[in-house]
């Protein structure tokens, strides 16, 4: 069976699929990759099921040898990729010949943090509760992958690769802007519309458990002041206001319940996005929907 | 049954609710065994401490469970024992008020009469590293702090905190104690501990800030296991000192 050899990684690079849905109320949290259009469009390259695990390499870095021929597509942050010193393409079926060794050079970081290797045929890595996605939060699934780790490539689909190629998809204004709609807790702020009126910056306290925001800091309305919430669900994408009023929002591997108010849901649309971006950068926050989020709650 | 619809994003709706009790009993209604028709627009179901996350595949069918879930509700209006868990933190003394014949030392008892089959027996070795602590906190013994704990009926409220994590309620309210000041940064697995009007067991080594009181071997988390997690929402637990 073929095998890919990891020769170096650079910061993080972790197995990962579409996650473990279902299993909150047992404490497991979804994970899956980051950028899940990202590894969607991996698969869409290599004609094969969604659900098969790939590579996510965080600001690049990933040296790999292939044993057997292997397939793969490289999608995410665009940066150069060369198999033997060659350049080849981003965003398209790669085959790798027998010990051609395979690199993956950091992205600009104005241009995303998180590269996919989709692999024809999927890692074979044992599945844990349903997926081989790594939990960095709970531990659960494959641990990170480090120079010497050889990953079993599972057996090709029958359906043959009929894209050639994609073009990147990358439309970067200045300011990124992510859209809201409420979440439960809105009353806990003294002045909801300092969510959407002020610049936000991506802390470098960051990670797939959540993106920290940091700016003007949100103050909470003098009647929840000296409140505790208890615990509540949460999910991908709520935004987390903890005490010091700098803004989280949670990622793959966020926890599944949490004690903090959460005051907006960012749309799942704009989550892969969110996950490409490097700490420094600035976003804003707004409404999606035409109501007032005070309107939204019954 | 109160509830109250907020929203959570384009794809979910949290429902609040009185109590833990409110939360286990509308999750029961949600099995799907037993469940309504609409509920087939539910992916997933997430109890916790006084709300319940009922999350959909798509925008489009949110409209019709928030409406399945607020009839669901009213017809549960009925016959919900009030607990000792409800939200008001001195609720030690509320349980004398409306004491019904289970008497304030086994508050869980309407709760497992109530419908879980699921009683899990927890034998634990009562010599944590805080049972001191409990002690002098609680006002009671030693031997009164164990006799107070095996004595109570908990239920599984809900799994949250980690893999497999339960917070047990309807606990002796003599027992209930704050957080420590200072988290341990590692607290081994099978510890027993206490927080807030909360029970619950370390399933895995982590860290941790509740109140060590013992330790038990059972295994709480094994992921090759189905299901993984051996104390599920709903369930009855009683703990035995060995």
């Amino acid at each position: 069976m073929a095998a890919l050899e990891i020769l170096e990684v650079g910061p993080q690079v972790l197995v990962q699929d579409l996650g473990r849905p279902g299993l909150a109320a047992l404490g497991v949290g979804r994970s899956g990759a980051a950028d899940r259009g990202a590894h969607r469009l991996g698969a869409r390259l290599l004609a094969q099921d969604e659900a098969l695990a790939g590579l996510e390499v965080l600001m690049g870095g990933c040296t790999l040898r292939a044993r057997g021929a292997v397939t793969v597509a490289v999608t995410g942050a665009p940066g150069a990729v060369t198999v033997d010193g060659r350049d080849v393409a981003w965003g398209a079926p790669v085959r790798l010949e027998d010990g051609q060794t395979l690199q993956l050079a950091p992205p600009s970081p104005t241009v995303g943090l998180r590269t996919y290797l989709a692999v024809r045929g999927g890692l074979d890595v044992p599945s844990v509760l349903g997926s081989r996605s790594r939990d960095t939060l709970s531990g659960l699934g494959p641990e990170p992958v480090g120079p010497g780790d050889v990953l079993q490539v599972g057996p090709a689909p029958s359906t043959a690769p009929t894209v050639d190629q994609v073009a990147p998809t990358v439309d970067r204004p200045d300011v990124t802007t992510l859209r809201l709609t409420p979440g439960p807790r809105t009353d806990w702020l003294e002045d909801l519309q300092a969510l959407t009126t002020q610049d936000w910056t991506v802390s470098d306290r960051t990670d797939r458990v959540g993106t920290r925001l940091t700016g003007p800091a949100l103050t909470r309305a003098p009647a929840y002041r000296d409140r505790e919430l208890a615990s509540e669900p949460m999910v991908r994408g709520c935004v987390q206001v903890p005490a010091d009023g700098q803004p989280v929002v949670f990622g793959p591997d966020h926890p599944v319940t949490g004690g903090y108010p959460v005051v907006a849901v960012v749309d799942p649309a704009d989550m892969d996005r969110l996950s490409q971006l490097a700490p420094g950068t600035e976003l804003r926050l707004t409404w999606a929907q035409p109501t007032t989020p005070g309107s939204a709650r019954p | 049954m109160e509830v109250t619809l907020l929203p959570m994003g384009r794809e979910a709706v949290l429902v609040e609710v009185a109590g833990t009790e409110e939360v286990l009993a509308l999750a029961d209604a949600l099995r799907p065994e037993r469940a309504p028709r609409w509920t087939e627009a539910v992916v997933e179901v997430v109890p916790a401490a006084y709300t319940l996350l009922l999350r959909v595949a798509g925008e489009a069918d949110l409209p019709r469970v928030r409406e399945g879930v607020a009839a669901l509700a009213e017809g549960l209006a009925a016959g919900l024992p009030r607990t000792a868990d409800a939200p008001s933190p001195d609720a030690t003394d509320a349980t004398g008020a409306d004491a019904d014949a289970t008497g304030a030392d086994a508050p869980g008892a309407d709760a497992a009469e109530a419908g879980s089959d699921d009683v899990v027996v927890v034998p634990v070795t009562y010599d944590g590293a805080d049972l001191a602590e409990v002690a002098r906190l609680t006002g009671l013994d030693e031997a009164e702090v164990v006799r107070a704990h095996t004595g109570s009926t908990w239920r599984v409220g809900f799994i949250g905190f980690a893999p497999g994590f339960a917070y047990l309620v309807g606990g002796d309210p003599r027992l209930h104690v704050p957080r420590r000041d200072t988290p341990r940064s590692r607290v081994p697995a099978g510890s027993v501990g206490l927080a807030g009007e909360f029970g619950g067991i370390y399933p895995r080594s982590s860290p941790g800030g509740w109140q060590l009181i013992g330790r038990t071997d059972l295994t709480l988390w094994d992921v090759d296991r189905d299901p993984p997690a051996l104390l599920r929402p709903g369930a009855v637990v009683r703990f035995e000192a060995v």
